[in-house]
């Protein structure tokens, strides 16, 4: 891909605090509906409704595989082009708000996806596409490698970054290159689950 | 020197592997858990599953003892992001355990599960909350 990514220049985060946006680590305005959606998706569970576990797995599967290929390859390139301060305003709204967003989808899809698999027999070793569950579970650990090992920590260590009185440029663009790679790794792993998933579903 | 070349100068420095090791823990649990997975609704073997538990803990435990030998790390800070994080992953860790009580998972395979699960949620923690203070300087 040929992006040429922008070099911090220095002082370039140097501005006061004051003229920074404020930077928040965990919107907690978003935690009831967070909570909300936990409590849906046990109800679901201990009901064993199928209609329920199906609307949870597919919508939240179908919200997190857009997110990730739409952070890897639309908004993360975007975002290697932006100048420094532009990328600081992007981050400072974007990664609160998506620290609240992908761990609720990730739970929703795969309770909600591991409970429907056993209900309709897929995760029987007799069932014909056994393989391909399996698969789908390699690709997810894959996935959660990445994303909690790489990506969460450099979300959110980039928001303390930010916080301080006077970030450290270099730690910032390190850390948010750290972050675009691992969400294109996420973005390209999510082709993947797309091929498992209709490869399952037909 | 000032807190922000000191925090660049400490992340720079050599020191242990963390998220490396941090990845593998992980790997291995999730190797772990879908291998049992895999045998659903059948019993799997147990032994290979024991073998990843136990290869998964010591990494996560040769990981802890390598931090916590690191120079002028920021453990005021460390502390305070992986307890809120803990509280988060043991939230998501009930629901899974949950779910595998609710499954009718029991005995050996459940206590299994469960220590899988013990140890994914300790190395979350461990990683985030270690990216963040690496970059910390000296308390301010």
């Amino acid at each position: 891909m040929a992006v040429v990514e922008q070099e911090a220049p220095a002082g370039a985060l140097g501005a006061p605090a004051a003229r920074r946006p404020q930077v928040t680590i965990v919107p907690l305005r978003g935690l009831p509906i967070v909570g909300l959606v936990v409590v849906a998706l046990v109800v679901s569970i201990a009901g064993n409704w199928p209609w329920a576990l199906d609307f949870f797995h597919v919508a939240g599967g179908g919200a997190w595989t857009a997110v990730d290929l739409f952070m890897g390859f639309v908004i993360g390139p975007i975002m290697r082009t932006l100048s420094v301060p532009a990328r600081i305003e992007l981050t400072t709204r974007l990664m609160p708000k998506m620290l609240l967003i992908m761990p609720t989808l990730v739970t929703m899809t795969l309770a909600a996806g591991f409970q429907l698999a056993r209900h309709n027999g897929m995760l029987s070793g007799s069932y014909g596409r056994h393989a391909w569950v399996v698969a789908s579970m390699v690709v997810v650990a894959v996935m959660a490698m990445t994303a909690l090992a790489l990506l969460q920590p450099a979300n959110i260590a980039v928001l303390f970054e930010l916080r301080k009185p006077q970030p450290n440029p270099a730690i910032v663009q390190k850390l948010m290159r750290r972050f675009i790679y691992a969400a294109g790794v996420t973005g390209a792993m999510q082709v993947a689950t797309l091929i498992i998933m209709t490869r399952l579903a037909t | 020197m000032s807190a922000a070349p000191q925090a660049t100068a400490l992340a720079e420095q050599p020191g242990p592997k963390v998220t490396e090791l941090g990845m593998l823990s992980i790997g291995l649990v999730a190797a772990g858990v879908i291998y049992l997975a895999a045998y659903l609704p059948r019993r799997a073997p147990l032994a290979p599953a024991v073998v990843l538990l136990a290869a998964a803990v010591a990494v996560l435990a040769a990981n802890v003892v390598l931090l916590a030998r690191r120079p002028g790390f920021a453990w005021w800070r460390f502390t305070q992001v992986a307890r809120w994080m803990l509280l988060a992953y043991l939230v998501v860790a009930g629901m899974l355990e949950f779910t595998f009580v609710y499954d009718h998972t029991r005995g050996a395979v459940l206590a299994l599960m469960t220590l899988l699960l013990a140890t994914f949620t300790l190395n979350v923690p461990l990683l985030a909350a270690y990216t963040v203070a690496r970059f910390e300087g000296s308390r301010e």
